[in-house]
Order: C-alpha cells, then structure tokens, then sequence
C-alpha cells in the first residue's frame, strides 16, 4: 500500500547504512509531499543507528534536518503549494490537544511523533530523510526563506532551533548580554552565529585550543576560553549572563557554573547519558540555574528559520554523496567534520538495483 | 597584640559560644560596639535555633571561627537608635536574620539583594564592615546597621515568628524571584523540617495545591491535618511516586542530606522548576535527560534581601503565618542541639532568651 520510496536504513545495531526500499502514505488531506533535495546527518541520528538510547527499531531510515520541494499537496492544505522549498525537522506529528501543544510546543507534547523510528498515528513506522521523498502534515512543514542555499539551511531544522528556543525562552537574547557557548560542533557553532545575530557578546568554551581562531577569525565569537586551564576560567569567572552547552560527553559543569554571573543560567542541549555532579553551592549561593532544552515548537522553528533567512545564517557543512554515509558516521564519531554533514539526496542517492 | 574578644569593643556583652568543634556551647563574656549613628540596639528576647547553627558550631563546612556565638533568628526590642535612624525608635519590636552587613553600593545591594553583595557579612562568625568578627543571636543584645534591621508586624508573636527570619525568607524569596506562586498550581515540599513546614503554609498562603514529599509516612497526618497540605507522598513508595509523575508545576527540596534529584524531577510537569535549600555535603547527581526532555530547571537560593525580608515578615503577619516551634531555655541549647541533628523537633527550637540568659 503506499506509494513507493527509497532511502538508507540501518537494520541492526551495527548502525551499517544500506539501500532500503519502502513505501510511504498517499498524500492525505492535510499532506504535503515533496521532493527531498539534502538531509542533514545529526548526532541523533548516530545515537539511534547503534540503538545508544535503547528505543532504535529497526529497520531504520534516519533524518530530521530535510529540506525539498513540493511536489504535491493535500486538498485541505493551506499553506504550501507545489513548488515551495520546504523542510521538516524533528517532528512530524503530536497530540494537537495538550497544554504543550496548544502552547506551540509540540515538543513537549507526551505524545510528540518523531520523524523517524515512531509509531504514527496509522501505525505505520515514520522514516526520516535519508531518503528520495517525504510526505508530512501541513503542521509540521518549515517554509524554508528564498535566499536561504537550501544545503546549508537544512542543519537549521534541528541544530539551529535547539539552540535558537533556549536563548528566547530564557531571555537570553537582549543586545549586549553575554553568553557563552560549550562545545563548538554541530549544535555550537550554529548557537556563535544566532548569538551574534542577536546582537550578544559571545565566548566559545572548549577543552582545547585548537578551535580558537576558527571561533574567533571564521565563525565571530568575541573570545575563547580553555574549560581545562585554570587561569582562562579565572579571569573568565562571573562573566556570563547564560551558557548554551552543547557537550553530551561526561563532564563537570563547577568550572562553567562558576563562568556565570549571579542568578545567571546555564542550558543543557547536550545530554550526556550518565548524571553529571552538581555542585550545589553555585545554584545556592549565587542563585544560578541548571536547565535543559530541546528542540522546539513548529512555530518557534519557522521564526528561527526566517531570522535565519534575514540575517544569512546557515551551517558550515560538508556535503557528501549518499555513498559516503557510513564514513561520515565513523568521523562524526570522532567529532571529525566542521561542522556538518549534509548528503546530496537529489543527486547521489539511488534506489537498490 | 590582638584584642580580646572582651576587650575588641566598648561594651560588655553576654551569650553563649562553641570554643570548638565539639560544638558544645557555654557562657561567653566578650564585647559589642557602641551604637553608631545608623545603628540600632536590640534586646533579644528570642532567638531561633536553625539548623546552620549546628552546621556551624561543629564546623561542617570547614569555615567556623572560633568561639562561634550562633543566631540570627532574632526578635527583640530596639533600645537605641543612632541619629541617622529613621526607620525605628526605641522601643519598636524588630527582627535581625541572616546578614548584618554588605557594600551598599554594588549591583546586588542596589537592587535590594544584599545576600547575592560579594562583601556581605553574616550575623555571626563573620567578619563585619568594622573589620571584627561578628557575634550573633544567642546573647543579651545586639547592635546592627539599620538596613539590616526588620519590623516586626503587630500581630505576629516575637517567639514563633522569629523563624521567619531565616527559614521564612529562604522560601519566600525563591518562591517568588522563580514565579511559584500561581494559584491554583501544585507545589512539592519534599522534606518536613524547619524549612519545610514553613514552605508548606506560604504555599497554602499563596493558593497553591501542596504535596508533602517525605521519607517518613509518620508525618502524613501532621502535614495533611494540622499544616494544612493537601496530601502527602511518601518517597520511599515507588508506586505512589509512579503515580505522581507529570503532576506538579513546582517542587521546594529543603532536603539536606545528600539525595537523588532523578525520582523529584520526575514528579515535574513540562516546564517544572525544582529549588533546592538545603546544603549537602558532596554535590548531588543531575541527571540530564529529564532536564532536556522537559525543560525542566533546577535552581538554588539562600535567604533573600532585606527589602523582602520585610515584604515576607508583613505576608506572614497578614496570613498569621509562623512557625512551629518548642520554646527552652539557654541552658537546654546543647541537648537541644543533639536533638536537632536527630531531627526530633516539630519545628524549630526557639531559646527564650530574655527570660533565661543570665551571666553567671
């Protein structure tokens, strides 16, 4: 039943991609179908390959940060027509009935559907964006901004409103805060550029030198901080009116705590698998928050996608062909690219012979 | 050569001190300055027993200075007031809590949060704007700046309100800089102390479902019937705590032991905010995941401002909030002390200081 579609699914723990042939629903009502151009490749979705977080089916067609075209759309749809460049994040269905939801915050939604490895509401297992075509409802397409390259648009979808929701919700994008950023990959380096856009002074934190001049020279950060020399947290110390950390390795947040000014905040993006330490001083003392965030509401997604569009945000990428998808896994592993991978779905991916 | 702690200043003075970390308390002479122009003198009819005290006295925390005159719940009446004191006269009943002293001129001091003022000074084993260390509570009188010094409502009894001014304000303050006093929202009070009770009735105050969550199931019926909350959780249940997941908007922990955060957190709805008072030993577990998958917080906050201090003590007045307290005498301090690090009070010892304080 369906109409027929190709991609790259992982069918075991191994997390090996390979042709896979499936099919997706007709276009109902209220969906839109289009075309995927490129596919971001998120650190989830190498979590969810191996199966990290215990919830992987399989098998599994991974992919949130999609970007296409419109090919078709539904009778009842309002909003897009054939043609527009459209994209679908993290999310392709929810309960539409919560206080999350009638909020705008599907994400927190107990019954948010995910865009790929979830049960939809036709039972059917939801595949993501490794693959030639999507077919989503209306409520959860992006309209992707005409000037945006949609390649280094698609990260966007995912790494740019996991960081973008945090700096709004907890007012961290007032013109001259100061915010720091741990962790320059995927996630990070997207936070320096929607930082500097609002108009904030921004301080790369991270365990080695070796990314200063890229964070200060290439991606515009005002100032760079070793997280393991003593010294550079020092002078650092009280400085920071919040910190986006986008680190999901174990590791201590005293040293970032104590970066922070009274009653400042330190965001958890990143999650690290095991508890990290507490220390309870800083938060007593000093009044400073510990909190998390993760992804975002449709309507908040596309806000951060038009200031994307009007301030010329994209991601640094590195796109690859469909073929290099398992090696763009193992560097990913090793944090090996600057700063994502994003595949030429158009043009590379081919159905199994 | 160094004064004395007789000699340091002007004025005999009388209370009692730990000498060391044995904790245990005994007579102490030593000296008070005079009173300045902002100053005001208070003789202290009660003083507060608070669980920092104890903390202090043996040295938990590795910073007790020898001898260690502990209080700062204190009521009292002002007996002089310097020239430039304008809020108080002689014979006003007042409060002195947790700070005697700060810079006055820093970002935190002009916003009236003179707890967060990096020169702020405690009431007592502290070392005060003179330069000298500070003497608290548990002593006849006691000479403080008049910022430092709170009206006492009419309506509000000197021996159970003298609490409020360091248990009533460490929940007050964070209930309001965090936004949990929405009625009709749910709070969780996990822990059922000093702090705890007193966060129990300004909830109710506020309009607040409150939820009890404690380790003891003995105390459900003093938390429901006579604290007034409106149930009870026992931590310990693993079912009840499954049933309760997703249903509170916030969550006071004045837990101070060393504790698991993951099965509180879990009690949270989306958004939910957990505050924690209480200072354990060795920093506490946070798991990620729940923070992330709810934008969820966990925050801290030690006493408040002066300015709220005043604003939670009228709040107290208007809703007769106070605590619950076993009033004893100064020469009962030390067992009261080991009670205390038993738990075994329901809430708060109070020493009757005026009526049982006497240099020997």
């Amino acid at each position: 039943m369906g109409k027929e579609a190709f991609g790259l699914a992982a069918k075991d723990n191994s997390g090996v991609l390979s042709p896979f042939r499936f099919s997706r629903r007709e276009t109902g009502e209220k969906d839109v179908k289009f075309k995927v151009l490129f596919c971001g490749i998120c650190h989830s979705d190498l979590h969810m390959i191996k199966n990290d977080w215990g919830v992987s089916t399989y098998p599994l067609v991974p992919g949130h940060e999609i970007v296409g075209v419109v090919t078709e759309v539904g009778s009842k749809v309002t909003k897009f027509k054939t043609g527009d460049k459209v994209g679908v994040g993290c999310m392709v269905g929810s309960c539409g009935s919560c206080d999350s939801c009638t909020e705008g915050l599907e994400n927190y939604c107990p019954k948010t559907i995910q865009t790929y490895g979830f049960k939809y509401y036709d039972d059917t297992i939801t595949y993501g964006g490794y693959s030639d075509n999507m077919v989503c409802d209306e409520g959860f397409i992006i309209r992707i901004p005409e000037n945006l390259p949609l390649d280094a648009a698609a990260p966007l979808l995912c790494a740019g409103i996991t960081v973008y929701s945090p700096l709004k919700y907890h007012g961290l994008d007032k013109p001259g805060m100061h915010i720091g950023v741990v962790g320059l990959g995927g996630l990070g380096h997207v936070a320096v550029k929607f930082a500097k856009a609002m108009g904030l002074k921004v301080t790369v934190i991270s365990t080695s030198d070796s990314k200063r001049d890229e964070a200060i020279n290439r991606l515009g950060a005002d100032s760079f901080v070793v997280s393991r020399d003593q010294k550079q947290i020092k002078d650092a110390m009280r400085t920071l009116d919040g910190i986006i950390n986008t680190v999901s390795a174990t590791h201590s947040l005293l040293p970032l705590l104590g970066l922070l000014k009274p009653k400042g905040k330190l965001v958890m993006v990143g999650v690290p698998e095991k508890p990290l330490e507490l220390p309870v001083m800083p938060l007593i003392f000093e009044r400073k928050m510990v909190m998390g965030s993760m992804i975002g509401g449709i309507k908040e997604t596309q806000e951060m996608v038009d200031m994307a569009g009007k301030h010329n945000i994209t991601a640094d990428i590195e796109l690859i062909s469909a073929d290099y998808v398992n090696t763009a896994m193992e560097r990913l592993e090793k944090a090996d690219v600057r700063y994502r991978f994003v595949i030429d779905v158009a043009n590379t991916l081919k159905p199994a012979p | 050569m160094a004064k004395s702690p007789e000699t340091e200043h002007p004025n005999k003075a009388f209370g009692w001190a730990a000498k060391d970390k044995s904790g245990l308390l005994s007579p102490f002479h030593f000296s008070r300055r005079d009173n300045g122009d902002n100053d005001v003198t208070v003789k202290i009819l009660y003083c507060g027993v608070c669980h920092t005290d104890l903390h202090t006295i043996k040295n938990d925390w590795g910073f007790s200075y020898y001898p260690v005159v502990p209080g700062h719940e204190i009521v009292g009446i002002a007996t002089k007031v310097g020239k430039n004191v304008t809020k108080f006269r002689e014979g006003d009943r007042v409060g002195v809590g947790v700070i005697t002293g700060s810079c006055q001129s820093c970002e935190s001091c002009d916003q009236d949060l003179e707890n967060y003022c990096p020169q702020m000074s405690f009431t007592y084993n502290s070392i005060g704007s003179d330069g000298t260390k500070t003497y608290g509570g548990y002593s006849e009188s006691i000479v403080v700046d008049q910022r430092f010094v709170l009206q006492f409502p009419e309506g509000l009894p000197s021996d159970s309100g003298a609490p409020l001014l360091c248990a009533g304000i460490t929940v007050y303050s964070p209930m309001k800089y965090y936004g949990m006093t929405e009625p009709g929202k749910h709070l969780g009070v996990a822990g059922l102390g000093g702090l705890g009770h007193v966060a129990v009735k300004i909830g109710k105050a506020f309009g607040l479902k409150v939820t009890v969550i404690s380790s003891s199931p003995n105390k459900e019926d003093e938390a429901i019937n006579r604290l007034g909350a409106d149930s009870f959780l026992v931590s310990s249940d693993p079912q009840k705590m499954k049933a309760a997941i997703g249903t509170m908007d916030y969550i006071i922990d004045t837990v101070s032991a060393v504790h698991a955060l993951f099965p509180l957190l879990g009690l949270l709805k989306v958004n939910g905010k957990l505050v924690t008072l209480g200072l354990p030993e060795k920093p506490l577990e946070l798991p990620i995941f729940p923070l992330v998958l709810g934008r969820k917080m966990v925050g801290g906050s030690d006493i408040g401002g002066m300015k709220e201090t005043q604003e939670m003590l009228e709040f107290c007045g208007k809703h007769n909030i106070t605590a619950d307290i076993e009033l004893i005498k100064m020469d009962e301090i030390n067992t009261a002390m080991e009670r205390l690090a038993k738990a075994d009070v329901r809430y708060r010892f109070v020493i009757d200081v005026a009526n049982s304080l006497s240099p020997p």
